[in-house]
């Protein structure tokens, strides 16, 4: 009796263990045979004139090169924007309204803008910005970027600079130090590694964003370096070229697809590598 | 700013203390102005989110007043005839989200139970670490890929396949009836389990690591098996964390628009079968607003975005005070 009982939960844990082991594979399978046919799709467009040749008409070769180019120059917009504008914030919460009731709620409104969905930024940026001057254009999709880009900043900026050691601060308040001279000389010297690694996050997260930027930044079949005009994207000439029933289009967005999760992936683990050091001083 | 020289040679005791105070003059000016400009960095967040709410609040207005509550309830959505619903697109997001929190749970509780319990310490870094490089994976990679690899797929294996095994089950038989299209709710809900399982497991596995090992050492002490340990310690430890976690997967289902508007076939129908072609708010606004050139049309869709704000704000706003609440047990 006791016996079988004993076996019978054993049995019961073994079942909903290898249950756990069989989701584990489940889960992770799906998502390397998605990185798996992305690199293997990918590759098989990957040419030097990707980044040498502009895209295409349908039914002829070309490349990704304004794509690659309108990223570039939205994202680096959106981050210049923004970064500084969360990383204030971000200070202001750690240094000055530590603890007080504003923080908190700015805290809780910052991480409820963090998984906002993201058209619903583009949707904000087309009613405030677009729809004034009536065009579509580049500073429009550097205004959603940079919105996207202020949360993430706030994070980690306030998350880094209360690892800062207390005595640090107190040591320096007992030098005389005002606190924006602490602040800027001190702690966010101490805290550099992390806030570049909020800052790269940042630049991760709106690289392949594509809701944000389908009514502010469109897109632009041609060169441009006009960002009052609409300005070539990745995301977007991913997003329509998977669409098109052209088969050339269809392999140019599987490249493109290919270079943002690389980008992607290249910030966020050096992000990791950054933080990791910071964390090991 | 910080060095400052006083030339204290020629100077007396009187003019070193007047530039003393100039100095911590100074010193306070710039503290103030710095207080002033990062409090005002930090009043932004509020401003945006306030501005986001008030901005769709205006541009939802003509369409809100004209159709009153009737734009909740009714499915129509005719843009010629300029008469517009929202409760098919509402309908395909609710959908399309629970499916996949049905689909995505499951496997995230068991991926980060194996990776708390079961798996080998020099595997748990890894896996963990690739867990979360992959919840940044942007979006329209599981789009595309669904569309060319998953639809195909779905639509000449799975779906045959679930609808001859359901034809004689009464209810279900409803659920999965149709013709194989492969575009649809249960291709939607299916791209998005798998793109918010790194979420889930990610969030997961941080409470489940907050359980103190005496509480589970104990637990196995007196003979309990791996299933009771996680079923009566470790899963009631952190059940609001759990629940917090799934709520902020939930939140990013909802408002999913790239993943989503590949696979779902953007048709304005209630249908009974999962496998039809639907819609959701994000995909219509993503494949209707630059089409749009009526005035009530925009407004609608506008109208659409606020509905889809309110359920997210709703639903990310619980998951934020859950997962608080263990942050603030954590560090008492």
């Amino acid at each position: 009796m006791n016996r079988s009982l004993r076996t019978r939960r054993q049995l019961s844990s073994l079942v909903m263990m290898t249950l756990s082991v069989g989701a584990t594979l489940f889960g992770l399978g799906f998502l390397a045979m998605i990185l798996g046919t992305l690199i293997f799709e990918g590759l098989a467009g990957l040419k030097l004139s990707i980044f040498t040749q502009m895209t295409p008409p349908p039914g002829s070769k070309g490349g990704l090169l304004n794509a690659i180019a309108g990223s570039l120059v939205m994202t680096t917009g959106g981050v210049v924007i923004g970064a500084p504008i969360g990383m204030l914030a971000g200070i202001y919460m750690a240094e000055y309204g530590h603890g007080t009731r504003f923080t908190i709620i700015v805290r809780f409104i910052n991480d409820i803008l963090l998984s906002a969905p993201s058209i619903i930024i583009g949707l904000f940026v087309y009613e405030i910005y677009v729809a004034e001057v009536h065009h579509f254009s580049g500073v429009a999709g550097i205004i959603a970027l940079a919105i996207m880009v202020v949360p993430v900043v706030v994070r980690t900026t306030e998350d880094m600079l209360l690892l800062v050691p207390g005595t640090l601060k107190e040591a320096a308040a007992a030098m005389g130090l005002p606190r924006s001279i602490f602040i800027r000389r001190i702690a966010m010297r101490a805290a550099r590694a992390g806030l570049v690694t909020g800052v790269l996050l940042a630049v991760a997260r709106v690289s392949g964003e594509t809701a944000p930027l389908l009514f502010t930044a469109l897109s632009n079949q041609f060169w441009s370096w006009n960002i009052n005009s609409p300005i070539a994207n990745l995301p977007m000439v991913i997003f329509n070229f998977a669409l098109s029933p052209y088969k050339d289009w269809q392999q140019l967005a599987w490249t493109g697809a290919l270079l943002i999760t690389c980008a992607v992936l290249a910030l966020s683990i050096t992000a990791r590598v950054l933080s990791a050091q910071g964390n090991r001083k | 700013m910080a060095v400052i020289t006083i030339n204290s040679s020629d100077a007396g005791p009187k003019a070193l203390a007047s530039t003393r105070a100039a100095v911590v003059r100074s010193f306070r000016r710039g503290d103030r102005a710095f207080r002033l400009v990062t409090f005002t960095a930090a009043l932004s967040v509020l401003i945006i989110l306030c501005g986001v709410m008030l901005s769709l609040l205006f541009g939802a207005w003509p369409a809100l007043r004209t159709f009153g509550f009737g734009f909740f309830i009714h499915a129509t959505w005719n843009p010629v005839k300029d008469v517009f619903g929202a409760l098919a697109a509402i309908y395909g997001t609710l959908v399309t989200s629970v499916l996949a929190m049905l689909l995505a749970v499951p496997v995230s509780f068991g991926i980060a139970v194996f990776l708390t319990e079961l798996c080998p310490w020099w595997l748990r870094r890894p896996i963990g670490i690739a867990v979360e490089l992959l919840a940044g994976i942007p979006s329209i990679i599981y789009g595309i890929w669904g569309l060319f690899v998953f639809l195909p797929f779905v639509q000449s294996y799975i779906q045959p396949f679930l609808i001859n095994l359901f034809a004689p089950v009464p209810v279900l038989n409803v659920l999965f009836a149709g013709p194989p299209y492969g575009i649809g709710t249960f291709s939607a809900a299916f791209i998005l389990a798998i793109m918010v399982v790194p979420f889930i497991t990610a969030v997961t596995r941080d409470v489940f690591e907050t359980v103190p090992a005496v509480l589970k050492e104990a637990a196995y002490g007196i003979g309990a098996t791996r299933l009771e340990v996680v079923r009566r310690v470790v899963v009631p430890y952190t059940r609001t964390g759990l629940v917090g976690g799934v709520m902020l997967g939930l939140g990013r289902a909802l408002g999913e628009t790239m993943a989503v508007t590949f696979v779902i076939g953007n048709a304005h129908a209630i249908s009974s079968s999962l496998l039809a072609p639907g819609t959701t708010i994000s995909a219509v606004i993503a494949n209707e607003f630059n089409e749009a050139t009526d005035p009530m049309y925009i407004s609608s869709l506008i109208a659409l975005g606020l509905i889809l704000f309110f359920i997210t704000f709703v639903v990310l706003a619980i998951s934020r005070l859950l997962l608080m609440r263990i942050e603030k047990a954590e560090a008492k």
